[in-house]
């Protein structure tokens, strides 16, 4: 029974592994950005939604739209400015940029909040408690809404890009940024609105992390990041559903390698990842060749 | 360019190349000259000072690595900390065995090299940044592996062994001489390398890949080459870390592994000045000077680090030499070539010319 459990959190867990990749993934396939603050964005995130209700004292699913709001704006700014200024100067430069952000982030969080763990308390509420299926196997509801979050937002982000006016325009920007501004379209603009929505979905992450578990100021890169990509890779380059697939195989082999031995837990994850990098370095579900 | 110019260009007459436009004799005699001066630091400043520069030795191996990685080969790596923790480790385990810590400093820098060869299989797969994010897993799994060994510290780490009995002003002045002969060696290997072919192939494939493997030049063998020299050259300089703080640990803040230490070395190098030699060196004093002022007040120096690298990376590209160099017009490691044009003369070097090919 150990082993469903086991199989059935790896799975849920696998939802939020999911969504911290989207934003990576909708940055990387848009901008050919590898956003290297993507994780410390969303400790930032999940800092600014832990503030918000310390001073505040809203309920928590209130801080939620505050924080994705928020985190949007960040994005747009921050879009338009550095990161563009970066872009514009080569790869290299995007990714020292982003490293030298990653860096900041984290000692500045470290600064200022301390390396002590937080968590966002959920209250005793019915998204706090869980539900059994058989003799034990417990299911938290909160895993199971957060599973529900990270489809939705797929199923939402793989609409909006594939079926809707402005998904057509990012996908032309993202295709053929010189044509697509012969034609008509901001691509700056069009590139800041994607940052907004990637930042969002990080706020997201950042959010529904802190509330599974709790945050450090380290949690952005030895988690948050490293995860993402593995999910990335595991399913594929610039395929949405192929990141779901790809965390949920990431969520399911750790949790498996944590029934093993407890210590095992994110050794079996990076094993499958490294695995995966060298059987299919397409990864599981792509049909062409990464470019 | 006049017809005559192209007439004697075609023609081969009066043509000279030579590495540098000035007469490099006294660069290299005044770099000579700096290494038996630093070599003599522990008969005339005070341990504290050398204790100090050990450090800064540490980070000048480690910058001017990062710098062939990513200003030579365009490998942006942000996992060179698993070659610096594996070199600790190198460094740990003979010396449970018997041999002396110092002359494990060859074992260091060579284990971290063989390591380099599979988990270059592994990364090179993936190209740019998320060949940056591979590293970062990389490094993250090997610390998690070596963690699991208990017979080696597990995830607390370890007293370094070997030196029970020994003077520690005698051991200070040693462990400064190995980090500098480490720091040495591996400023040295950079200029030398990139002086053979392999320097030659690095600048084809940096201004057109395509191009350059059209030619036939080996892109995925010279960049291999690079990443594994940098692996032993972090290595060792983890290795010399051991030595400095007599234990060795995995992880937390200032662990061998944490990627505070690629962030340092990237951010000197970036400071300084990518694609230069010289860069890393003005880097890793500016590090120092910003890490000594500011040491009390804990992470600031990384943050303030990481801003103005952010900065010179947007501002000024070629870094604090390449300010230097455009105004100066100097090389103190010439590792390009320059072309003469026919009759030109040293003494014309203050004339507006075409910037040196490096």
């Amino acid at each position: 029974m150990s082993w469903v459990n086991a199989i059935i959190q790896g799975i849920l867990t696998g939802g939020l592994y999911a969504l911290f990749a989207c934003g990576l993934s909708l940055l990387f396939g848009v901008m050919r950005v590898v956003n290297l603050a993507h994780g410390d964005l969303a400790t930032v995130a999940a800092y600014v939604g832990i503030g918000i209700i310390a001073v505040t004292h809203v309920p928590f699913l209130w801080s939620i739209p505050i924080v994705v709001a928020i985190m949007a704006v960040v994005g747009y700014v921050l879009q338009r400015s550095l990161l563009q200024a970066a872009i514009t100067r080569g790869e290299l430069t995007t990714l020292i940029v982003t490293f030298g952000l990653s860096i900041v982030i984290e000692n500045g969080l470290l600064q200022f909040f301390t390396a002590n763990n937080r968590g966002i308390g959920v209250g005793s509420s019915l998204i706090s408690s869980s539900f059994s299926i058989g003799s034990g196997l417990q299911i938290a509801w909160l895993d199971v809404a957060i599973f529900g979050l990270a489809v939705v937002v797929l199923l939402g982000l793989q609409y909006f890009l594939s079926a809707s006016k402005y998904g057509r325009l990012i996908r032309a920007v993202a295709d053929d940024r010189e044509a697509a501004q012969l034609s008509g379209a901001n691509y700056q603009h069009v590139f800041g609105i994607c940052a907004a929505l990637a930042f969002a979905t990080v706020a997201l992450a950042g959010i529904a992390y802190g509330m599974t578990t709790v945050v450090s100021p380290t949690t952005g890169t030895d988690t948050i990041l490293l995860f993402a990509f593995a999910a990335v890779v595991i399913g594929g380059l610039g395929s949405l559903w192929g990141t779901l697939v790809g965390g949920i195989v990431l969520g399911v082999s750790q949790q498996i390698g944590a029934q093993i031995n407890i210590s095992y837990e994110l050794l079996a994850g990076y094993i499958v990842f490294l695995v995966v990098l060298v059987i299919r370095p397409q990864g599981l579900t792509a049909r062409r060749s990464q470019t | 360019m006049s017809v005559t110019t192209d007439a004697t260009v075609r023609s081969g007459q009066d043509l000279k190349v030579t590495r540098s436009r000035r007469n490099v004799a006294w660069t290299g005699a005044g770099a000579l000259a700096v290494v038996v001066v630093l070599a003599l630091f522990p008969y005339i400043v005070y341990s504290g000072t050398t204790a100090i520069m050990v450090q800064g030795l540490i980070v000048l191996t480690l910058a001017s690595m990062w710098n062939l990685l990513a200003g030579y080969a365009g490998l942006v790596s942000v996992g060179q900390q698993a070659f610096f923790g594996l070199g600790a480790y190198f460094i740990l385990i003979p010396a449970m065995h018997g041999v002396s810590p110092f002359a494990a400093l060859p074992i260091a820098a060579a284990g971290a090299a063989v390591v380099s060869f599979p988990l270059w299989w592994l990364v090179s797969r993936l190209r740019t940044g998320y060949f940056a994010i591979a590293t970062w897993v990389m490094a993250s799994a090997i610390m998690l592996f070596i963690e699991q060994i208990q017979s080696i510290g597990g995830g607390t780490g370890m007293p370094l062994p070997g030196f029970a009995g020994m003077d520690p002003t005698l051991l200070a002045a040693y462990t400064y001489w190995a980090a500098l002969i480490v720091a040495v060696v591996a400023i040295g290997a950079v200029y030398f390398l990139l002086r053979s072919r392999l320097g030659l192939v690095l600048t084809a494939i940096r201004d057109d890949e395509t191009a350059a493997r059209s030619s036939g030049v080996k892109v995925g063998l010279a960049r291999l080459l690079v990443f594994v020299v940098a692996a032993a050259g972090c290595g060792a300089a983890g290795g010399v870390l051991a030595i400095d703080q007599l234990q060795v640990v995995p992880a937390t803040s200032g662990g061998v592994f944490s990627v505070q230490w690629t962030a340092i070395m990237a951010f000197a190098s970036i400071i300084g000045g990518l694609g230069t030699i010289e860069g890393p060196i003005i880097g890793t004093a500016v590090y120092m000077i910003l890490q000594q002022t500011l040491q009390s007040y804990n992470a600031w120096y990384l943050i303030i680090l990481g801003l103005v690298a952010i900065g010179v990376a947007i501002f000024a590209r070629r870094g604090l030499w390449g300010l230097l160099d455009d105004k100066f017009n100097i090389r103190l490691f010439p590792v390009g070539y320059y072309l003469w044009s026919p009759g030109e003369t040293r003494r014309r070097q203050r004339a507006k010319g075409p910037a040196p090919v490096s």
